[in-house]
């Protein structure tokens, strides 16, 4: 039977009805248009279809639409704030850390999950946090600097100035 | 993959309004992470008429110790388990555990309530628990029924939980003031898998030791032969040789997909080792930090 719920995703209202057996993954893609999370495995091994609910990364594929009712969602279309990459976005362009693509929406959320929580990771703690999370382009090392190299130059503000004059 | 069954969806905010839902239905599921059952449905080995979401109900949500008695409600995930103070303190080979389960956003939904009510002959929780000694709590019409873990697994994917009946916590009893513990996992690679093989040992005041094993047969395995062999000695060389020898006549595990037996045997035995060297050294205030991988 179907039912109607209301969610924010990305900082919005979104009511919609839903039978009870209907996965997040499928509702967000193919009845609400958000593409950043793809379907790779359908278990919850390769994380490519994490979302953030209420803050956490999750798998969406692993979870029913009608679950998120009244709860938080947010996908990295959500991520950017008054138009701009946030830092992290920034750092894997500039760290080359992409290749198909695939897998780098649900590694960014994992990867801003633990920057929000621990501003300054060790390597092991980057690996961690990525473990859930499949590349089958990259070989990680670059997703992993990406991460890293952020953590480093935050340190100091005048190392973010610098950063953005080198920029093109 | 489409999930192709339709269910009710029920998400109620108290245990006695789940049991009235489960004894309206012929087949009901209880849902807390969904991060096997969600699975289930896809492949369609559980055709539910109803799914129960237990993720409303707020008592279920705690993580408490009282009176030496740790109790962890049905609704807390394996990242409420690594966050939490208490667990870090007073049992931190809980957290030890937690953090093999998955990979962060599996840990983020799923809980150990979950993982033993699955009770999948490879989950992580289990050998931790029967160490532990700890007790499941159920909540029936009439009441509270209290089943200790022991008791609990029946076979692979099956417990002692009976119709019309919800679990609501487990409770694990503090072993002693000061003690230390190991788990040691084995998986084709570190970060996300399941265990091919899994050893947990306490090592408790007085030379006293628990082991258990995990992922090597249906239900896991209390090794009560090995702990009376270790209980009472200091851990030497002689005596690790001798606990090796015998721990063939404990377990059997079985060859599948993912390893053979002779190599789950012999893994067992190194794993025991090390676990159980790592376990005294931790109680001993030195040794690998938690978390620390031995394999």
């Amino acid at each position: 039977m179907k039912r109607t719920m209301t969610f924010t995703l990305n900082g919005r209202r979104v009511r919609i009805d839903v039978e009870p057996q209907e996965i997040l993954l499928e509702v967000l893609r193919d009845r609400l248009g958000v593409k950043s999370p793809k379907c790779g495995c359908d278990k919850g091994d390769c994380g490519s279809c994490s979302v953030m609910i209420n803050g956490k990364t999750i798998r969406s594929c692993l979870v029913l639409a009608i679950e998120v009712d009244g709860q938080r969602v947010m996908t990295i279309e959500g991520l950017m704030q008054n138009n701009e990459l946030t830092p992290l976005q920034q750092s894997f362009i500039e760290q080359n850390s992409f290749q198909c693509g695939f897998c780098a929406p649900g590694i960014i959320l994992s990867a801003t999950e633990l920057l929000e929580r621990n501003p300054r990771p060790s390597e092991e703690q980057v690996k961690e946090a990525i473990a859930g999370n499949l590349c089958r382009c990259t070989g990680y090392q670059p997703i992993i600097d990406a991460i890293t190299h952020l953590t480093r130059v935050s340190v100091s503000h005048q190392d973010n100035e610098k950063r953005k004059e080198v920029r093109p | 993959m489409p999930i192709i069954q339709g269910f009710e969806y029920y998400k109620p905010t108290s245990a006695s309004e789940v049991l009235k839902i489960l004894s309206k239905y012929k087949n009901p599921a209880i849902l807390a992470g969904g991060t096997d059952l969600i699975n289930n449905l896809k492949t369609e080995t559980d055709q539910p008429d109803a799914v129960v979401d237990i993720k409303g109900i707020k008592t279920l949500r705690g993580i408490a110790l009282k009176n030496g008695v740790l109790t962890i409600g049905a609704a807390v995930t394996f990242s409420d388990l690594i966050d939490s103070k208490i667990i870090n303190t007073k049992f931190p080979v809980i957290a030890e555990v937690a953090r093999t389960v998955g990979s962060v956003g599996v840990r983020n939904r799923a809980t150990m309530i979950g993982n033993i009510c699955s009770a999948v002959a490879c989950a992580d929780s289990s050998p931790l628990l029967i160490a532990y000694e700890a007790t499941v709590v159920v909540q029936e019409k009439k009441g509270k029924r209290k089943i200790p873990v022991e008791k609990w697994f029946k076979g692979n994917k099956r417990t002692a939980i009976k119709k019309n009946e919800m679990v609501i916590a487990v409770e694990i009893p503090l072993p002693a003031k000061k003690y230390a513990g190991c788990f040691v996992k084995m998986g084709r690679y570190s970060g996300e898998d399941l265990a091919q093989a899994s050893v947990l040992i306490l090592a408790l005041p007085e030379n006293r030791y628990r082991v258990a094993f995990g992922a090597v047969g249906p239900v896991p395995v209390r090794a009560k032969k090995l702990e009376s062999l270790l209980n009472g000695h200091e851990v030497s060389d002689d005596l690790i040789a001798k606990s090796k020898k015998i721990i063939p006549t404990i377990i059997s595990p079985i060859t599948d997909i993912r390893a053979s037996k002779e190599y789950r045997l012999h893994m067992c035995q190194v794993m025991f080792e090390r676990g159980l060297k790592a376990a005294v050294s931790r109680s001993k205030g030195n040794g690998p930090a938690y978390g620390h991988s031995l394999i």
